[in-house]
């Protein structure tokens, strides 16, 4: 049996695809960062504790409804996205015309907030979340064992993130979304509620991180600080992967979990670092991103 | 001129501050239970080791030698600099005669260090870090409940008798797991073990999959968690769920509480083995303390929480010999006297601090095994205390003699 | 100075005198380090107009410095401290030009994801103690001299640097360079266009709060004798926006005043736990919505002379 720099490749196709699954949460996450960023100008902060609420609200749909996983993958979106809505529409809509760093400190208010929140409420110790029983067990590939749950993050992830990718770059309501971002005054001139179309459009950036809390769940704890380390290291992939592309957001997130997923077994201490350093380098070769058009 | 009066007057203040303590400060002696009230630790620690130490005061009745007993408690949300700044203020300003508890070995080093300063007695159940009474030893200090080394003695040396002789170890990557897994696997080496390697995962991973996978790769027959807290619980459910206990590893947590049995429930803790100073359902005294102690705060205690009852009863006995509260005289006199209650036989507090305890090895039971809720440990085995902690010369604390 | 400022500086000399015989003097010293940090922060974001989420590695990293120079290498203390503000200076550097390749929003999102790096090198290093920090960093004597362990002499020696730090801000404010920098917030191209290197002066803006956020960090870690990771975090890059933000943005005192808030609030509900965490992020939401000028800003708007007043945002 033949050995890549001593990791023999079972070892290596694992990690690959444990990066892969990773990655498939950086993607979801990055990309509701990119629509959100692309027309309404403002870098969600908030993020990152919308993922948590979503992952909250399968927690007590489940304790207390007794609404399971899949139940929850339908309500939890909704809802956190409807309170997206909300704050779009009490607070962020009064930013607009303002520097873009208020819409940064104005979110990351409210992540301090409802992570504060959360935390008094429930504790920062995590809370269990049950795999449902659809989905225990797993697959024997011959060179790992493979959760049933995870291979469904990942094709659930894709499916999502090209269906996203889809509507807004194939369809007639894309087109308007982005006509909107190059010129808003034009295409409301064209009798499109561009107002209501930037209101949506965060409910459902929310609503995709919502999504990916309820999916991470379930592998991850239940906790009120789960989104907020994860949210910097998205970020820092929107930098790598530059914010202009939606299909952008989405190969970074993908490529930088396996990254990931390698270094954790070439040299485990810089896993948590890979991807700013990554980010660094980036930055002096394009600065504009990977995916970015330069400004 | 300015400088130099307010330097005066600074001067004054701290002598004025020195000759007042030859007895017991204030008319009051107060302690400040210092704990993780709202994360990782808060269930472990808490409030539950608020009610153990109002449960020690009351059981000494109030008062000594005719002085008020008074607590007051804070969170210092395992954070060095947040405990160091609550037990400056609490000496300089409110009074605190000594604090009680103090999880997380960062926070209770820091602790350990004013008190020292002030000459108050730090009481610590909660810290796990052997360095308290080795390398950073203080002559304020007491140690009371289980450190690192007794954990990786009673676990350790158990596993491999039962066979589990080669160990791969998920390593915590920071000053405490570190320690842990290298004092386990001398343990392991000792017993005649062999560690065939380890990696190190940051803390407060959420996902261990990776980590997991190497773990499986190594074929050891053992996989030690050399991590606390959420770490432990989650790598457990992940191993679970990548069928590393399936495919015929055994896991070891070293850092292990019936909490957090509690939190992961049987299926998947089953046949964990753990070493404790106490549990609930030992003997009748225990029982008898766990039943009070859940009707206050509704669940079973800590061996932590347990611990801080007995350090507060120790500590108050020692004050009414001394009748004051300075922390060395104090902590002095803690050390002249046999320790006993209900968990506690004959220990002796010994000169680095440390009390010298006995320790005990249970597995986790089976579902089918356990009759309710906290019924959840078999005993496997007792380690006297001489066999469970370091041997007093081998600490490397400057203060201890020969 | 004009009158108003100097009348102001004059009686902040005068609370600085008086304040430790009234007050906890170990609470004011943490007011007086979170103050010169804000003044440093506000160098860059109340006057470049780049608003930095990553000065927590500087602040962190110049205390994990100067608490070891001074504990492993005996360095006295005033050598500790000005290694620290070197790291800082050093670490502004590599950030810096990094950092100002972008603007706006990346830049703050740059700033964060490099001061990461920082973080994590801190946990992981052996030298910084990981999580338990250096521990029992000793004060020293100040110039072989005064025995810092004195509450008193301690203070006033914080009260000295931070005050030369403030004059410092304050100069570099209404230099030549200092006018450049408006010019570069109000309006980049044009400067560039004015044959300004903009690039060039961001970055020595830069380095300067950078430097003076090392100088807070190392005065801090003697202060409390102690290291710790919660000044590498990116909460603490958080912490100090907020200071900033509540005090005012580009307004000279408003950072302290800002900081003398913040600190006070975290002092007196610390028992609250995560109340905290809440209440900042309720103060931040109200300020972004209703209050960009924040306390001075709108003290100044009010009583001071027209146009005197930040114009708190929007371009």
């Amino acid at each position: 049996m033949f050995e890549l720099i001593g990791i023999p490749p079972q070892a290596l196709f694992g990690q690959l695809l444990i990066g892969l699954i990773n990655g498939a949460f950086y993607a979801m996450l990055s990309l509701g960062l990119a629509v959100i960023f692309g027309l309404l100008n403002i870098i969600n902060f908030t993020h990152g504790a919308q993922y948590m609420m979503g992952a909250f609200v399968a927690y007590l749909c489940l304790t207390h409804l007794g609404l399971g996983y899949w139940g929850a993958l339908i309500v939890a979106p909704i809802l956190v996205g409807a309170f997206g809505i909300l704050l779009e529409r009490t607070m962020l809509h009064r930013l607009y015309k303002l520097d873009h760093l208020y819409g940064l400190l104005l979110t990351f208010g409210i992540a301090l907030i409802v992570e504060g929140f959360f935390r008094h409420l429930y504790g920062s110790s995590g809370l269990p979340y049950a795999i449902p029983a659809e989905l225990r067990g797993g697959y024997n590939l011959g060179f790992m064992f493979l959760p049933t749950y995870r291979a469904w993050v990942v094709v659930a992830s894709v499916i999502v993130c090209f269906g996203t990718w889809f509507v807004i770059e194939r369809t007639r309501l894309g087109a308007y979304l982005r006509a909107a971002t190059e010129n808003p005054t034009l295409v409301q001139a064209f009798g499109i509620n561009v107002p209501r179309m930037i209101t949506l459009t965060y409910g459902f950036g929310v609503a995709l991180a919502a999504f990916a809390g309820v999916m991470a769940a379930p592998i991850y704890q239940v906790s009120p600080l789960m989104g907020a380390n994860l949210i910097i290291v998205v970020f820092a992939v929107v930098v790598i992967g530059g914010m202009g592309s939606i299909m952008g957001a989405i190969v970074t997130g993908f490529a930088l979990g396996v990254v990931e997923g390698l270094t954790k077994v070439f040299y485990p201490e810089a896993s948590n670092t890979v991807i700013f350093v990554i980010m660094a380098i980036v930055l002096t070769i394009k600065p504009a991103g990977l995916f970015g058009r330069t400004a | 001129m300015k400088l130099k009066q307010a330097l005066l007057a600074g001067a004054a203040s701290v002598l004025f501050a020195g000759g007042a303590s030859a007895q017991i400060s204030g008319d009051v002696v107060k302690l400040g239970i210092l704990n993780d009230q709202s994360s990782l630790y808060a269930d472990i620690t808490g409030q539950g080791s608020v009610a153990a130490a109002r449960m020690a005061v009351e059981d000494f009745g109030g008062t000594v030698n005719g002085k008020k007993i008074e607590i007051v408690f804070a969170d210092h949300q395992n954070k060095p600099d947040v405990g160091s700044n609550v037990a400056r203020q609490w000496y300089d300003r409110d009074g605190v005669d000594a604090i009680v508890d103090v999880p997380t070995s960062s926070v209770a080093l820091a602790i350990a260090a004013v008190s020292k300063e002030k000459n108050k007695a730090f009481l610590n159940s909660g810290a796990a870090s052997s360095d308290l009474t080795g390398k950073s030893c203080q002559t304020t200090t007491v140690h009371w409940t289980y450190d690192t080394i007794a954990l990786s003695k009673g676990t350790g040396g158990a596993v491999v008798k039962a066979g589990g002789d080669s160990w791969y170890f998920l390593t915590a990557d920071y000053a405490f797991g570190h320690a842990l897994e290298r004092d386990t696997g001398d343990v392991v080496k000792a017993a005649g073990g062999k560690v065939l390697g380890q990696v190190r995962h940051p803390l407060n991973t959420s996902d261990f999959s990776s980590f997991l996978l190497q773990a499986q790769a190594s074929k050891a027959k053992v996989v030690g968690l050399a991590n606390a807290g959420g770490d432990t619980i989650n790598s457990i459910k992940q191993a679970s769920e990548f069928g590393i206990v399936a495919g015929g590893q055994k896991l070891a947590g070293l850092l292990v509480f019936v909490n957090d049995i509690h939190a992961l429930g049987l299926q998947t803790a089953q046949g964990l083995q753990l070493t404790e100073a106490f549990y609930w359902d030992q003997n009748d005294e225990t029982r008898a303390f766990s039943t009070r102690f859940e009707a206050i705060m509704k669940k079973k205690p800590s061996m932590i929480q347990a611990g801080v009852y007995g350090v507060v009863l120790h500590y108050l006995k020692a004050i009414k010999e001394v009748n004051s509260d300075e922390g060395e005289k104090v902590v002095a006199q803690m050390k002249k006297m046999p320790a006993n209650d209900f968990m506690t036989k004959n220990a002796v507090l010994r000169e680095d601090g440390r009390l010298v305890r006995d320790m005990y090895l249970f597995e986790v039971k089976k579902p089918s095994e356990s009759k309710g809720p906290w019924d959840y440990y078999k005993p496997i085995r007792t380690i006297p205390g001489n066999e469970a902690y370091r041997p007093l010369k081998d600490g490397g604390c400057p203060f201890v003699k020969g | 100075m004009d009158r108003a400022t100097r009348i102001t500086f004059l009686a902040m000399l005068v609370v600085l005198a008086v304040a430790p015989f009234v007050l906890y003097p170990i609470f004011l010293m943490k007011v007086l380090c979170f103050a010169l940090f804000a003044c440093a922060f506000n160098l860059l974001v109340g006057y470049v107009g780049l608003l930095s989420f990553g000065h927590a590695a500087f602040f962190g990293s110049a205390g994990y410095v100067t608490a070891y120079t001074v504990k492993m290498w005996g360095l006295p203390p005033e050598l500790g401290i000005l290694l620290g503000a070197a790291t800082g200076a050093g670490l502004g550097l590599v950030i810096g030009w990094l950092a100002i390749r972008r603007q706006g929003i990346y830049f703050a999102m740059i700033t964060l994801a490099l001061s990461q790096i920082v973080f994590f090198y801190a946990l992981q290093a052996p030298w910084t103690g990981g999580e338990d920090g250096i521990q029992s960093v000793p004060r020293g004597h100040l110039f072989g001299l005064i025995d810092l362990h004195d509450p008193m002499a301690m203070y006033f020696t914080v009260a000295a640097i931070f005050v030369l730090g403030f004059l410092f801000v304050y100069r570099v404010i209404h230099s030549p360079f200092g006018q450049v920098l408006k010019a570069i917030r109000e309006n980049e191209p044009r400067a560039i266009s004015l044959g300004y290197e903009t690039d060039r002066y961001k970055l020595l803006a830069f380095v300067l709060s950078a430097t003076l956020a090392g100088l807070a960090g190392g005065t801090k870690s003697l202060v409390f004798q102690l290291a710790s990771l919660t000044d590498v975090q990116w909460q603490m890059s958080g912490e100090v926006v907020l200071m900033t933000l509540v005090g005012g943005l580009g307004t000279i005192f408003g950072p302290i005043v800002g900081a003398a808030v913040i600190v006070t609030m975290q002092n007196y509900l610390a028992e609250f736990g995560s109340w905290v965490t809440i209440i900042q992020g309720f103060i931040f939401v109200v300020c972004v919505l209703t209050f960009r000028r924040g306390i001075v800003g709108e003290i100044i708007g009010r009583f001071g002379p027209k146009g005197a007043a930040p114009t708190g945002g929007g371009h």
